[in-house]
């Protein structure tokens, strides 16, 4: 079957309006039942045993007294599920339970599961396990070096290295002697966790041979894959349903032990179970921002464009592997996005130490280098005698161009979102006093990324839409984490269809009932399950209109379909003539990124994205230089969303995004000491309140992008990026300090200050970047500008 | 029959409905609605009476139900989320969180709206500044704020 050419995208009907999410009304009753609120008959209720050391080899576990525990029903070790598991292929190193090492406090050793939590709880105090400490690895610098005791990891090294990485393209050195000027800068960017307001759970329940999961995750396929691993059971036996979600921002892409562990108590009693973290325990599931260490090397010309680049970065990657290969590669893939780079080096490395694993938190890998690249431009544009906004300009990507790593760029609306921002602010024309400054920065971010997790040919998202006489339903894999992933779906269906999003039942994110859909990662739905949504919905469309045609003696394009009906019928009268004529309404959509929007280089599968957004920042703020406490006053952010499905939604996005980059720059920050998290609570992890939230003025630019559906590219991550680069850039506008060190907090601007006072360099950041054995660099040719053309 | 030890018997009005309950002696009020009342548009959020997720109305007053006992609210009106719309006709408080995208995961929202009814049933215009003191107990990790000071400010619209 063939698709109509895209109707006129004036008469859009639904596309682009601002109207409200379709379960508001189900969150604002309180009628939505998130995974925590699952309650079934008969069911458990469980709790994991986590380690206390961040580093011990497990010499026994002692059960007996906790079966002993009247109401508890199961108690389980490592050995119940031996099976390893991780979310790469290259680094399964996990196990739900660990029965041989700990590696971080939170490392789960056992689980008991009884009637109700106080009693699963008491189970769990009554396992003794014996550990033998072993030395914690506690930083980068110290993972770098052989260990007395043995590295965490077997599969990695040198030391406790876990992942190294070295790519250039084009001949870096011939640019930098070609340079008028080179500057170095060295930044570290603490980690952070994601900090959703629901806690993580799960339930689960057995029917016959079926085992089904009920959970707050945000990519259950890849759930699915991996209980169908440890639990060693067939795909079809198992079904894994994304429970409404309330926060995901990456924490909850992993396939956790406590979602294993109640599907094994649910083979092993025939009873359902649930696990619900504590708060405490959802800081040691973490899987949040890596903390990064970054050197980069620039040289530009005379004029101001830049020659070459190197930029290393040192990732300390916490227990495990997790998403880790990425991340690494990530930390280098998009400078190339914004800036027209003739010459990169990427050198990349991440190190295991005994903290709680990192991994994906909005921006996955690229606000660590964002933070980094854009201050060093403003340090290098000062160095030339360039205003930085200037520099910046005379190294923009071009709209349908091809970076030196190869990655396809098609609508880029980067001068578009810095005019905008710049023109709104006031920026050139701000007040300069001292304790008041505005700072301004730009990224991209990818619409999903190019390839899957883990190799596979499936399309990447798939859309069946059904009619009959219960209306619409759409079926897709898709999971809505908040973002309003299913508003999208809906809207697009019902832009399709001549309805109301409102007029669509949705049926996402369940394994057992939907085609496949990789999940809510990478800023991928709108773009990818949009655009399968648009063809599987275009197609019933079309369906309806070829019945409805022939019953009115018509040629199809003359039949209308809008407001409700088709040609002269209702929907409903359309629908059922439809199904006596060809029975079953079915159609369905498929998306998979087009071949050739990467290289073929070993680690070009990290960066190729079939669209890129593009944002811009300025942000003013006062910083007091007494106290080094800093006021945000506003931030205006520009994004190229290339068209926005729902005007509202994608505003909320936005205004999400500089809040979460906000916090990220001035306060939040997932540190250690002695192996133990700083502040595992809502009350000493701090975020911003209504109070510390500035005023957001929000622009969308539309540059209607070929590929996405309607023209639409992400909004979900890319507006947190250029946030808190500009907030870095706005301090020393303020106050004369860089502060090369986020989050930027008021000693780190006191001890600025006092070094400027005493003649040293007036800045906050780190002074060294370590050796690292990166290994050769791998030599990529880079692609002819004339053949690459597109 | 006697209460048996660590068990509490209690009078509580939910909702307008009055409930006879025999809970645990050291449940939170939020998990006696969550659990022994099957209200679980409550939420918890932090377990500290940080986070604002688990915020309830006694006797109209906000109040951080996983930091309450239950036999504390013995003979007053607790209202929860579930008790603010009237049958299937949404609350103003709620109807504006839906038309100004006051919400985007949801799980805070149950609490902010409750806030922000309160604020509103004494303050039926309040400023920019006293919706931000009066709500700045309710974290939320989505929005950035933005859209629920606009749905309270419709919402005060709607009320008077």
């Amino acid at each position: 079957m063939t698709i109509e050419a895209p109707r006129d995208e004036r008469a859009l009907r639904v596309v682009g309006k601002s109207l409200p999410r379709v379960e508001a009304a189900a969150k604002v009753t309180g009628s939505i039942a998130y995974a925590d609120d699952i309650v079934l008959p008969g069911m458990l209720f469980c709790k994991l045993l986590r380690s206390r050391h961040p580093y011990a080899r497990v010499l026994s576990i002692d059960t007996r007294a906790a079966r002993a525990v009247p109401g508890v029903v199961a108690v389980l070790t490592g050995h119940d599920l031996p099976v390893n598991y991780g979310i790469m292929p290259t680094c399964e190193d996990e196990h739900a339970l660990e029965h041989e090492k700990v590696r971080f406090v939170g490392d789960p050793v056992a689980a008991v599961a009884a009637v109700d939590e106080e009693t699963a709880q008491a189970g769990c105090r009554a396992i003794s396990v014996e550990y033998e400490p072993l030395e914690a690895v506690e930083s980068i610098e110290q993972a770098l070096v052989p260990p007395d005791d043995e590295p965490l990891h077997d599969y990695a090294g040198p030391a406790n290295v876990h992942r190294l990485a070295a790519l250039e393209f084009g001949d870096v050195d011939a640019g930098f002697a070609r340079a008028a000027h080179v500057r170095e800068d060295i930044f570290f960017f603490e980690g952070n966790t994601h900090l959703p307001m629901e806690q993580h759970s799960a339930t689960a329940q057995v029917a016959g041979d079926k085992v089904t999961l009920w959970s707050s995750t945000q990519d259950p396929h890849y759930v699915h894959r991996a209980l169908a691993k440890v639990l060693g059971l067939p795909m079809g036996k198992l079904r894994v349903v994304a429970a409404p979600h309330g926060g995901g921002f990456g924490g909850k892409c992993d396939p956790f032990s406590h979602e294993i562990v109640v599907c094994k108590v649910a083979m092993m009693t025939g009873r359902p179970v649930k696990c619900t973290l504590t708060r405490e325990e959802v800081f040691y599931t973490h899987r949040g921002r890596h903390p990064v260490l970054m050197w980069v090397r620039t040289g530009v010309d005379a004029d101001g464009r830049i020659l070459a680049m190197h930029f290393r970065s040192a990732l300390d990657g916490g227990a495990y592997g997790s998403y880790g290969p990425a991340s690494t590669l990530y930390t280098g893939a998009l400078q190339t996005t914004t800036y027209a780079i003739p010459a990169y080096r990427f050198e990349g490395a991440r190190v295991f130490t005994n903290k709680a694993p990192c991994g994906p938190k909005r921006g996955h890998g690229t606000p660590q280098p964002r933070f980094a690249l854009e201050v060093h431009l403003d340090k290098l544009a000062a160095d030339v005698g360039l205003d930085p906004v200037e520099l910046r300009r005379r190294n923009f990507v071009k709209p349908f161009s091809r970076t030196v790593n190869w990655l396809r760029i098609t609508s880029c609306g980067l001068e578009e979102v810095t005019n905008r921002v710049l023109e709104a602010s006031g920026y050139a024309r701000r007040e300069r006093r001292r304790g008041h400054g505005m700072g301004f920065a730009v990224s991209s971010y990818m619409c999903g990324a190019g390839l899957p997790i883990y190799w596979n040919k499936m399309p990447h998202s798939e859309c069946v839409v059904n009619v009959g006489r219960g209306g619409v339903t759409l079926y897709c894999g898709a999971t809505d984490i908040g973002q309003g992933s299913d508003s999208v779906l809906a809207t697009v269906a019902a832009e399709e269809l001549g309805l109301w999003p409102g007029d669509i039942r949705l049926v996402t994110g369940d394994t057992g009932l939907t085609p496949v859909d990789l999940g809510s990662y990478s800023s991928r739905v709108t773009f990818m399950a949009g655009n399968a949504a648009r063809e599987a919905a275009a197609k019933m469309r079309a369906l309806l209109v070829g019945v409805v045609a022939d019953e009115e003696g018509c040629a199809p394009q003359e039949v209308e379909v809008r407001d409700g009906k088709v040609g002269r019928m209702t929907f409903e009268e359309a629908a059922t003539l439809a199904e006596e004529h060809l029975g079953v309404l079915s159609a369905h959509g498929t998306y998979t990124p087009p071949e050739g929007i990467g290289g073929r280089y070993k680690g070009a599968g990290v960066g190729p994205s079939p669209a890129y957004s593009y944002s811009a920042a300025t942000v003013d703020l006062d910083a007091d230089p007494g106290s080094g406490e800093i006021r945000v006053n506003k931030v205006w952010l520009a994004h190229d969303i290339g068209r926005s499905i729902n005007e509202m939604a994608a505003r909320g996005q936005v205004e999400g995004g500089v809040y979460m980059g906000l916090g990220e720059a001035l306060m939040e920050a997932q540190a250690y000491r002695d192996g133990l998290h700083r502040q595992p609570s809502m009350l000493d992890y701090k975020s911003l309140t209504f109070l510390e939230m500035p005023e957001v003025e929000t622009i969308l630019v539309e540059t209607h992008d070929p590929e996405g559906p309607y023209g639409a590219k992400e909004v979900g991550q890319g507006p947190l990026l250029p946030v808190i680069p500009a907030v870095v850039s706005a301090v020393h506008d303020a106050l004369g300090v860089w502060i090369d060190e986020v989050p930027v907090t008021p000693d780190k601007i006191v001890r600025a200050l006092d070094a400027r006072a005493k003649g040293k360099e007036a800045r906050y950041g780190p002074k060294r970047f370590p050796d690292i054995p990166y290994p050769d660099l791998v030599k990529v040719v880079p692609p002819d500008a004339a053949t690459a053309a597109l | 029959m006697e209460v048996p030890d660590g068990r509490e018997l209690l009078r509580l009005s939910v909702n307008r409905e009055d409930r006879l309950l025999l809970v645990r002696s050291h449940a939170t009020l939020l998990e006696v609605l969550r659990e022994d009342l099957g209200l679980t548009g409550t939420k918890h959020g932090c377990e500290l009476g940080e986070c604002g997720a688990c915020t309830v109305l006694v006797d109209g007053t906000p109040q951080l139900s996983c930091l309450l006992l239950p036999a504390q609210v013995e003979g007053t009106a607790v209202t929860t989320i579930e008790g603010l719309a009237r049958g299937s006709e949404l609350h103003p408080v709620q109807q504006a969180f839906v038309a100004q995208g006051g919400l985007q995961c949801g799980y805070c929202t149950p609490g902010m709206v409750l806030a922000a009814k309160a604020l509103l049933d004494e303050n039926p215009a309040p400023s920019r500044d006293e919706i931000k003191e009066a709500l700045a107990g309710n974290l939320c990790r989505c929005t950035g704020y933005a859209g629920i000071i606009e749905a309270v400010e419709e919402a005060g619209r709607m009320l008077s």
